[in-house]
């Protein structure tokens, strides 16, 4: 506890004396010591250049310590000379400020671990609560608020009266509650204010922070907290319960994309197509080889990205599942155990081909920045990608179900899984709509392979994982109907979702299995049936 | 010979001409497989190259080719040259006894390189005794083991686990702990034996979360989110992962999106290499640890020889390399000179020759076999670079010698293997008794 207390007062101190030094310009010190330790390739001697350089007063203290967090302090293990690479790509010497022409070449990054980084999180962390960029000085405040020390009450005072946009405001008056509520020498009212301050925010860190704080306060003091503290446990009870719904949503929406493909080949045409995890894996090899492309030719066009993938991976997946209906799948029409082993063996080829072309490791996707991060609704947290592939997902699926009511192709396909006999004598080319819906089939598994690429492993074995999942939705769902798909998707997710946290992942998938088999044995054509002439066809 | 028969081809040849050709043709063949039988030392390679497991496992086979093809540009052993002889269990446990057995009794292997599951080595065990022959398993295992007929090149829990777990308690000073591993044998052992361990440290049960998943779990959501709130309690709390293989990418994924960052909570990795993290953007991983007994990023001249050699012959200046790799390089070259100390590639001698034999590691020590099967190896813990390589934040001072039976557990904190002195794989110190030969 005690060194605890030094730890923060050291990291005051540095701040302070950092801004101290940004202020003031050039006091003597012992600063090119200091800064040859930087060269020595010691933690240790890494952490006390920091001290030292930090309380050195010189004005250059800013511009090495932030270089340091960045990676773009570079020194020369033999000349032990500390060199800074500034932000536009120019270098000057650390010791002396002086501009020089080029690094020399045994220069190297100088290396951090875990805590060397807090210690210069901690020694930048005065400086940025009165940055210039507001998201900065939130985050400053948020720090303050999880280690709310007293020492740093003035700044946030300082910081609070400057302050305009309402976000920060309201994340310094948070912080000024956490100090208060923790300092032995504030007034009962500003304990009690403070607390009424972070039962308002009402977060797991409110909650951690009223946790810690120790027994022997005033009864009133004590109580307050006690009904802030079961207050925010209502709430988090509450947000816990839409965060499952969301993340449920999100499986479900990941579900319904993977399904969505063989929803058309096995819930349309009634194709057991076992392979069509491996037409998402093209898909994601398409996004791969597109990514690839544009990191060595334009890699400024990277964050579209996706959106070439996307086209390019329909067109792909499509003509490689028109060329399987081709020439296996045609031949075994009304055959299924057939079609089920050809289709499984086909996979194995497909799996194995990518292997031999690709190499059997995972292939590095990025996320574009756009499908990176997270923003909190509340107490949700939502990471971008999720949020896309939702989107997407739903995109997806009423396109199809658009293309399947009012093109010319989704009447013949509609008119060909329902009737085949009288749409053949109606001039229906039912051959070419067979080969055509299997290519849509395909191709929108392609499709699903960009997306899941964003969230999975892109190996030749990524389809493998979800050819279950995908039967399991359409067949929960109801063969044939693509509402069906959807309903089955999201109500699979969902339920999961919900178990997980009671049984636990392992038990929870068991779970759902268990259900779908005892709902199957209930309800044999799934939750939407198809009913009328189309069942006996 | 060849000159010879397209010179009579040239000519419109009679019948017999063209049997004499085909005859001697035939005969030559033979006489050369039948040299070839006669001169060559078999060495088997037991490594999935399709499935599930091909992932990891195809890296192993090239680095066994790799090493046979660089013994034999040295001439091979005892004289002989060596001849790799491939086989693909496809990651099918069952499938891995059989080709074990077709390897040893149809193929004559002297040794075999091979496994990574665990599953596979306790399927292909019944196989190596019942026949006699030798396992190198170059990966990193629960323990509680303590074969004959096997030598275990990876680290034992006591020679990754528990270094890894010394590490965050006394330099990032974690005091909550998150154990997640995947739902198998080797997660499961190697977080009973760390329960035991951090509760002999005076952790508390509140403090340990123990969570299992299935294998290749994709959707990380929850866990991450219940990870974020058991860690958000003010007290310093890290993840020990024993997540395998292809679950890691989206576990790290979600790690990235939902903004846990290394300074917070910071991930120690048993399964993660360079390998794996080539399929990985890294950046948003910055900070976050693995613990293995090798890393490439190791700077020694040893090391730098053999990134070269393998990049040469793997014609991929890209190539990563990993702690299983050089395992089998350990492993490879102690079977040679064993072989070379008994003159003799018989199973017997080879086994009773193994323990003792020193080889070099890659990172600057030297490795000795210890009479439990299992090898000294120095600990390094590595921080994940933006590059995809690791950098070594900690090492171990010496080399640590590896157990057979983990200490921490009651069922076997007396157990020891020795199969110089005992002859026995778990020998049992307090009843001075064997418990019979092997688990």
């Amino acid at each position: 506890m005690f060194a605890n207390v030094l730890d923060r007062f050291r990291a005051l101190v540095l701040s302070l004396l950092l801004i101290a030094a940004v202020a003031s310009p050039a006091l003597a010190g012992p600063f090119e010591d200091a800064i040859g330790k930087f060269a020595n390739d010691e933690f240790s001697d890494t952490d006390e250049a920091i001290g030292a350089v930090a309380t050195s007063g010189n004005p250059l203290a800013f511009a090495i310590i932030s270089a340091l967090q960045d990676g773009r302090l570079m020194a020369d293990p033999d000349s032990k000379k500390v060199y800074v690479t500034q932000p536009d790509g120019k270098i000057i010497d650390a010791a002396t400020g002086a501009a020089v022409e080029k690094l020399p070449d045994g220069a190297a990054a100088v290396r951090l671990n875990n805590r060397l980084r807090r210690s210069v999180e901690a020694a930048l962390g005065g400086l940025t609560l009165l940055s210039p960029d507001p998201a900065k000085r939130i985050q400053a405040a948020q720090s303050v608020f999880k280690t709310h020390d007293e020492a740093m009450l003035p700044l946030v005072d300082e910081a609070l009266k400057k302050e305009t946009v309402n976000a920060a405001k309201l994340a310094f008056t948070e912080a000024r509650a956490a100090i208060l509520l923790f300092k032995p020498d504030a007034t009962d009212g500003e304990k009690l204010e403070a607390i009424a301050t972070i039962k308002a925010r009402g977060d797991q860190e409110a909650m951690a922070l009223l946790t810690g704080l120790t027994g022997d306060q005033p009864a009133a003091i004590a109580s307050a907290a006690a009904n802030a503290k079961a207050a925010i446990q209502r709430s988090l009870a509450l947000w816990s319960m839409v965060q499952n719904a969301w993340y449920g949503l999100s499986l479900g929406s990941v579900l319904l994309l993977a399904a969505i493909g063989l929803a058309i080949t096995f819930g349309v045409m009634g194709v057991i197509n076992m392979a069509h995890g491996e037409m998402v894996m093209i898909g994601a090899y398409v996004t791969f080889v597109v990514q690839e492309t544009i990191r060595t030719s334009f890699p400024h066009l990277f964050d579209y990205s996706l959106l070439m993938a996307v086209p390019l991976a329909f067109i792909v997946a499509g003509l490689i599942g028109i060329l399987i209906e081709r020439s296996i799948i045609r031949f075994l029409y009304g055959r299924p155990l057939e079609t089920l082993l050809a289709t499984w063996g086909l996979s194995l080829v497909l799996q194995q081909a990518v292997r031999t072309m690709f190499g059997p490791t995972n292939r590095e996707v990025g996320n574009p920045s756009w499908m990176s991060g997270a923003f909190e609704l509340g107490q949700v947290t939502i990471t971008y990608n999720r949020l896309w592939i939702l989107c997407f997902t739903l995109a997806v699926f009423a396109i199809l179900l658009a293309m399947l009511r009012y093109t010319a192709l989704g009447l013949e396909m509609r008119a060909v899984t329902q009737n085949r006999r009288m749409a053949a004598s109606m001039g229906i080319a039912t051959s070419r709509v067979d080969a055509l819906t299997f290519g849509l089939g395909s191709g929108i598994a392609g499709i699903a392979g960009v997306a899941l690429s964003q969230i999975d492993n892109v190996s030749p074995n990524l389809g493998q994982s979800y050819i279950i999942d995908s039967f399991m939705v359409v067949v929960f769902g109801g063969v044939g109907n693509l509402w069906g798909t959807l309903v089955g998707a999201f109500t699979l997710g969902i339920a999961n979702k919900f178990l997980e946290p009671v049984a636990g992942a392992v038990l929870g998938k068991i779970a759902i299995l268990v259900l779908i088999i005892l709902f199957i044995q209930k309800r044999p054509r799934g939750l939407f049936a198809l009913k009328g002439r189309a069942v006996e066809a | 010979m060849l000159t010879q028969l397209t010179h009579d081809i040239s000519k419109p040849f009679s019948r017999r001409r063209w049997l004499a050709a085909t005859a001697g043709l035939v005969l030559g063949l033979a006489g050369v497989t039948g040299v070839k039988a006669q001169e060559t030392i078999k060495v088997g390679v037991l490594h999935s190259l399709s499935g599930t497991m091909a992932i990891s496992e195809t890296t192993l086979k090239d680095t066994v080719l790799f090493l046979i093809d660089e013994q034999n540009k040295k001439g091979g052993v005892l004289g002989k040259k060596l001849e790799a002889v491939v086989v693909d269990p496809a990651s099918n446990w069952p499938l891995f006894a059989e080709k074990a057995r077709e390897l040893i009794t149809k193929n004559k292997v002297s040794v075999v390189f091979g496994c990574w599951t665990s599953v596979s080595r306790k399927s292909v065990l019944p196989v190596f005794k019942e026949l006699n022959s030798i396992l190198f398993y170059p990966v990193q295992y629960e323990g509680e083991e303590s074969e004959r007929n096997v030598f275990y090149t990876g680290a034992a829990p006591n020679q990754q686990a528990i270094p890894a777990v010394d590490y965050l308690m006394k330099d990032e000073k974690v005091k909550r702990w998150v154990l997640a591993g995947t739902d198998y044998v080797y997660p499961r052992t190697t977080n009973k034996i760390l329960e035991a361990y951090l509760k002999s440290k005076g952790v508390k049960q509140e403090d340990i979360m123990i969570n299992y998943t299935p294998f290749g779990h994709s959707d990380w959501q929850t866990i991450v989110a219940d990870i974020k709130k058991f860690g958000s309690t003010g007290k310093k709390t890290a993840v020990v992962s024993t997540i395998n293989g292809d679950a890691n990418v989206p576990f790290y994924k979600e790690l990235g999106n939902q903004g846990i960052k290394a300074t917070d909570i910071p991930v120690v990795a048993f399964s993660v290499g360079e390998e794996e993290l080539a399929g990985i953007d890294t950046k948003p991983l910055l900070g976050h640890l693995a613990a293995w007994n090798y890393f490439q990023s190791i700077k020694d001249p040893a090391n730098e020889k053999f990134i070269k050699a393998w990049q040469a012959y793997t014609k991929n200046p890209k190539r990563v390399t990993n702690d299983p790799m050089e395992a089998h390089v350990i492993g490879f070259d102690m079977w040679v000179k064993a072989v070379e100390k008994v003159k003799s590639v018989d199973a017997d001698k080879v086994i009773d020759a193994l323990p003792g034999i020193e080889a070099k590691n890659l990172t600057g020590g030297t490795s000795k076999m210890l009479p439990n099967h299992h090898i000294t190896k120095p600990v390094f813990i590595g921080e994940i670079k933006a590059n995809g390589q690791f950098d070594v934040v900690w090492k171990t001072p010496g080399l640590v010698a590896g157990d057979a039976w983990s200490k921490e557990l009651d069922g076997s904190k007396d157990l020891i293997g020795d199969w110089v002195g005992k002859k026995c794989g778990n020998y049992n110190t307090k009843t001075n008794k064997c418990g019979g030969q092997g688990s």
